[in-house]
């Protein structure tokens, strides 16, 4: 499942930008891809991030995955109710599964990002 | 099964202490002491014994049955070297005697071993010396890439990367890793092996060294390992031998002749030394001439008048990996196997682990999906056919069916280049009758498998568990009854 | 030939039915890289080295009655640890991958994990590591990855023989590694304190010391963690008997060597490294760690857990580099906790503290001997300074049928004539005397 109106990367995280704010999560692909996730280590608040750095990590019974920073920025909040249920990422990856809200340091690090059309489509090249 | 500690009845003992025979009692300052006692159970020795026998009746060793896990080399753990490894003069030498003046003469049995094993280990590998001190096949990967390290920055070699192929052990790059290397993968190619075409274009002057299994964890020997080395070499790389599949060679070829720089052994698996659920191993590390100053800090040698005494002026040595002399007592069972094989035995045991391999191989070609279809050495790797996959049979189910047939399963999932992989290693121990029972089940379970649908998503059903839930254990951590 | 079974009738008949040569097996080999001939010598029967081999155990002196400790102990060891940890079950085995054919070893290092976690007054342990000086490193690093942070402060009361390890493991790092001196035998405050600024990720100490002088760290701990480090503390698992934990002084990692919990020494292994720690940094734990789980039909069991950051998953990433551990020697220290108890363990730790202190009385009393501290208290060994080089007196020792001690030299400048004394619960009162009367002798 897709859905309009956030930016995708190829990694699969999602970003949300409303304002000079980033909300980040996974897509529904990688939540699947991981199975059952059991553990969600997020970052800092107040620590920063380029654009490909390693932001937090998902952890499965099976695998642990770094989840990457879609952009630049600095962490403004995290979501810390996942740290007793990290199942929200499976059960509503696109709402109350996200990980973090950034505060985009470079606005030309969104730039590349795929939309939902261009990331369904890139999902069915994989 | 209960828990040891829901077993404790207060008061109850099993050791007595024995009485102190000192004037003497020391009260210790009240703020340096432990407010109460450890919080450990009471019990007799017979309540100790029963749980620890009832425990061990829930496991299965190599002992119990056929124990194919692929890459780990499950051979029989002859009973002999247990004998041996607790004779006294052994198993209550105190490491520190050789550091005392002339202390090494205390422990002129104990050096001899050490440096006997080390003999023999440089013929078996065709390096020039050997460190006793890595504790584990990991351990021994850690040192070898710190003696590359060393190597390099003596040379003044500005070098950054280790390359490791993608079939390779875990161990491999995260070793490499933790010695402070960038970790470059090299895909395999369709035949599972490294290509050397493909390694070209890897080669460039930031390439530290190579970590290659030979033959790798497909069970396939690269003949053109030579050349491989070499062009490794022609940027003053070195080559790292993972000896976890030596066993397909052992007695017949020797990775030293290849052009390998750096080797570990893994103690445990080609010299026979039981695994212990887990460990103890021992990992030893061989290294060519031109890498021998950087050994680990100590080594043995023999003086002109057959004395052994301890080396501790070692310069250029990368240091201190281990305490001491590494695991003494896993070193010294392996070299009690080795004295029993002698030349002739260790030629045996490459020859029948790979005909044992290759005859489950042939045996088992038109039952499963092979994952490369040839000869191998010391083991085979197979897929679920998709007939089995669309019944949704997977190499986890036909692990857990084999446990209810009585054998421990292969590995499964690795190596990870292969698709849900049964990596079966046999070893040359186990006979033919043992094979075909092993082989009869697996064919059996693969026809269940083909005709039944989720045919075995309920096995095991013979053991004292059935599948236990992994991700309930992730997420509702308990590790520890506190 | 010795163990193989098959019979070379039957080889001939297996390549013949699989209609394959000895010779095509190999063909990968090129010819070239075949090896000849090997220098090797003939097998021997299991008689022949049987007795090679007693003969070589025969040229190990372990008659000598120990007084040397060094943080590797001539414990008392029961006799049903060896026939618990002989049942070729767990010895036999591999590491627990499959849970319903593992439920033995698994549930026995769930028990290890929490008999350490018991013994140190800690929350989270894993399954083994190699030694207690590689624990140690893992355990730098594991306080690393927690803090962020390149710089660890260790005290050189701390194990030699670990802190040369330590510097051998991390010499091509980045990482600033600041030891302290100990002053009269204890942690230095007064250079720790300076030391620690918030690029500091730990504080290395061990209880008792390598001196066998016995501190509390509380004050450490509190200093480390107002800077936002941690406090790393080895400890002599027997000394737990009595003496206060490392979780009460509120240390964040706890490592040691266990041998002493009825491992023989062995000439240096297989040893214990034990690892525990507090809860919240169970995530950044190296090795094994085995949790309990319930099974398809809701009964107890145990599984391999937390091992997704591991190598096998991670590769180079991953949180350490271990696959093979101690697992037997953790089966041995748990057998060692269980068949002593607590009231056992207490009393053991007593009566080697009992007797070290009795041994002190009884070798200070000597003239020209005197204790190299001022400070009170020890565990089971202590310092003296000799009228003559340590090194010296010790081997005129060995000579009288004892190995009377170490001499500090070896590891500390200007301590020539400082030995180090370590007294068991395995020592009498006669064999103290008798050291007692043949260092007089010779000084």
């Amino acid at each position: 499942m897709v859905v309009d109106g956030l930016l995708y990367t190829k990694e699969h995280e999602w970003v949300k930008v409303e304002g000079g704010i980033a909300t980040i999560g996974i897509s529904d692909h990688a939540q699947e891809q991981l199975g059952e996730i059991t553990f969600v280590e997020l970052p800092a608040v107040g620590q920063e991030f380029a654009k490909q750095g390693e932001l937090a990590i998902a952890e499965s019974s099976k695998a642990a995955s770094d989840i990457y920073s879609p952009i630049s920025g600095k962490v403004t909040e995290i979501n810390t109710e996942l740290e007793a249920a990290p199942e929200k990422v499976n059960e509503d990856c696109y709402n109350s599964g996200w990980f973090c809200k950034m505060q985009i340091t470079d606005p030309s690090s969104t730039k590349d990002l795929m939309d939902a059309k261009q990331y369904e489509e890139y999902l069915k090249g994989i | 099964m209960k828990l040891v500690f829901e077993k404790s009845i207060p008061h109850r003992r099993a050791v007595r202490t024995v009485e102190s025979d000192v004037p003497e009692t020391i009260n210790i300052e009240k703020s340096l002491l432990r407010d109460k006692c450890p919080n450990l159970p009471e019990l007799s020795e017979l309540d100790v014994v029963r749980h620890f026998t009832e425990l061990s009746r829930m496991n299965f060793g190599v002992d119990t049955n056929f124990y194919p896990l692929g890459s780990c080399t499950m051979k029989y753990n002859p009973k002999v070297t247990e004998r041996i490894a607790s004779y006294p003069g052994f198993a209550h030498l105190h490491p520190l005697l050789p550091q005392l003046r002339m202390g090494g003469m205390l422990t002129q049995g104990a050096l001899g071993v050490i440096y006997e094993m080390d003999m023999f280990l440089r013929e078996t590998t065709g390096m020039d010396g050997f460190t006793m001190q890595p504790m584990a096949g990991a351990h021994g990967e850690l040192t070898g890439i710190m003696i590359i390290a060393a190597y390099h920055k003596d040379k003044g070699n500005k070098k950054k990367t280790i390359l490791i192929p993608d079939s390779a052990h875990g161990t491999n790059p995260a070793s490499a890793a933790i010695a402070g290397y960038d970790v470059i993968a090299v895909p395999s190619n369709d035949e599972g092996v490294m290509d050397v075409d493909t390694l070209k274009a890897y080669i460039n002057d930031e390439v530290a060294g190579l970590m290659l299994t030979c033959p790798n964890t497909l069970g396939l020997f690269n003949p053109h390992i030579k050349e491989i080395c070499d062009l490794i070499h022609s940027v003053d790389g070195l080559v790292y031998y993972d000896g976890a599949n030596l066993n397909a060679i052992v007695g017949k070829a020797r990775p030293g002749d290849f052009g390998f720089d750096v080797v570990h052994l893994n103690l445990h698996k080609t010299f026979a030394t039981p695994h212990g659920g887990g460990g103890p191993g021992a990992g030893p590390v061989g290294v060519k001439q031109k890498l021998v100053d950087y050994l680990p800090i100590s080594v043995v040698v023999k003086r002109n008048d057959g004395t052994y005494a301890l080396d501790y002026d070692r310069p250029k040595s990368i240091g201190y990996m281990a305490p001491f002399y590494g695991n003494f007592g896993v070193v010294l069972k392996a070299y009690v196997y080795a004295l029993m094989l002698g030349k002739e035995g260790l030629k045996r045991v490459a020859e029948n682990a790979v005909l044992n391999a290759n005859y489950i191989r042939a045996k088992l070609n038109d039952h499963y999906t092979p994952a490369v279809d040839k000869v191998c050495m010391h083991e085979c790797v197979f897929s679920p056919t998709q007939k089995m996959l669309d019944n949704d049979t997977h190499a986890f189910d036909i692990a857990k069916a084999l446990i209810d047939a009585g054998f421990h399963p292969p590995t499964v999932y690795f190596p990870t280049i292969v698709k849900e992989a049964l990596m079966i290693e046999p070893t040359e121990c186990e006979s033919k009758e043992t094979l075909d029972a092993f082989i009869d089940a697996m064919i059996e379970i693969a026809k269940t498998a083909e005709a039944k649908l989720h045919a075995f998503s309920n096995a095991p059903v013979s053991t004292p568990v059935s599948r236990p839930n992994e991700t309930a254990a992730a997420k509702n951590l308990n590790i520890a009854c506190l | 030939m010795p163990f193989i079974s098959n019979t070379p009738d039957q080889q001939k008949q297996m390549l013949a039915d699989i209609g394959l040569s000895m010779e095509d097996l190999f063909a990968d080999i090129p010819p070239e890289l075949m090896c000849k001939d090997f220098n090797l010598p003939n097998g021997l029967t299991e008689q022949k080295v049987r007795e090679r081999l007693a003969g070589l155990a025969g040229k190990n002196y372990i008659d000598l009655t120990l007084f040397l400790g060094g943080g590797f102990y001539d414990h008392f060891i029961p006799a049903a640890i060896y026939s618990l940890i002989s049942r070729s079950e767990f010895y036999t085995a591999y590491t627990p991958y499959q849970p319903e054919l593992s439920q033995g070893t698994l549930q026995a290092i769930y028990e290890y994990q929490s008999a350490i976690c018991r013994l140190t007054d800690m929350d989270v342990s894993n399954a083994s590591l190699y030694d207690g000086g590689t624990a140690m490193y893992e355990a730098m690093m594991m306080a690393l990855r927690s803090t962020r942070r390149n710089k660890v402060i260790i005290d050189d009361s701390v194990n030699p023989i670990y802190r040369v390890m330590i510097h051998s493991y991390t010499s091509n790092l980045n990482i600033e590694l600041d030891e302290t001196n100990c002053v009269d035998g204890h942690a230095n405050r007064d250079q720790i304190y300076k030391l620690l600024d918030d690029k500091t990720a730990a504080v290395i100490v061990q209880n008792p010391n390598f001196f066998g002088c016995i501190d509390d760290f509380t004050d450490l701990a509190e200093a480390a963690h107002k800077k936002g480090a941690l406090l790393i503390v080895s400890c002599y698992p027997m000394s737990l008997g009595i003496l206060k934990t490392p979780g009460q002084m509120g240390a964040d990692i706890v490592t040691g060597e266990g041998q002493s919990l009825g491992m023989p020494m062995s000439f240096g292994g297989p040893y214990l490294g034990y690892m525990a720690a507090k809860k919240q940094f169970i995530r950044k734990m190296p090795g094994r760690i085995v949790g309990m789980t319930a099974d398809q039909n809701d009964r107890r069991s145990f599984v391999l857990t937390l091992q997704a950051r591991e190598q096998h998953i991670r590769r180079d990433k991953a949180t350490s580099n271990i696959c093979s551990n101690e697992a037997l020697c953790a089966l041995t220290a748990l057998t060692y906790l269980l068949l002593m108890g607590k009231e056992g363990l207490k009393e053991t730790a007593q009566l080697c503290a009992d007797k070290a202190s009795y041994a002190f009385k009884r070798l200070t009393a000597i003239p020209g001997v005197k204790p190299h501290f001022e400070t009170k208290w020890f565990f089971n060994e202590f310092v003296l300074d000799l009228p003559h080089e340590a090194a010296d007196v010790i081997a005129k020792l060995i000579e009288k049928g004892f190995a009377a001690g170490f001499p500090l030299s070896r590891y500390y400048e200007g301590m020539e004539n400082s030995i180090l004394i370590c007294v068991t619960e395995k020592r009498t009162k006669q064999q103290i005397g008798m050291l007692a009367e043949a260092l007089e002798s010779i000084l």
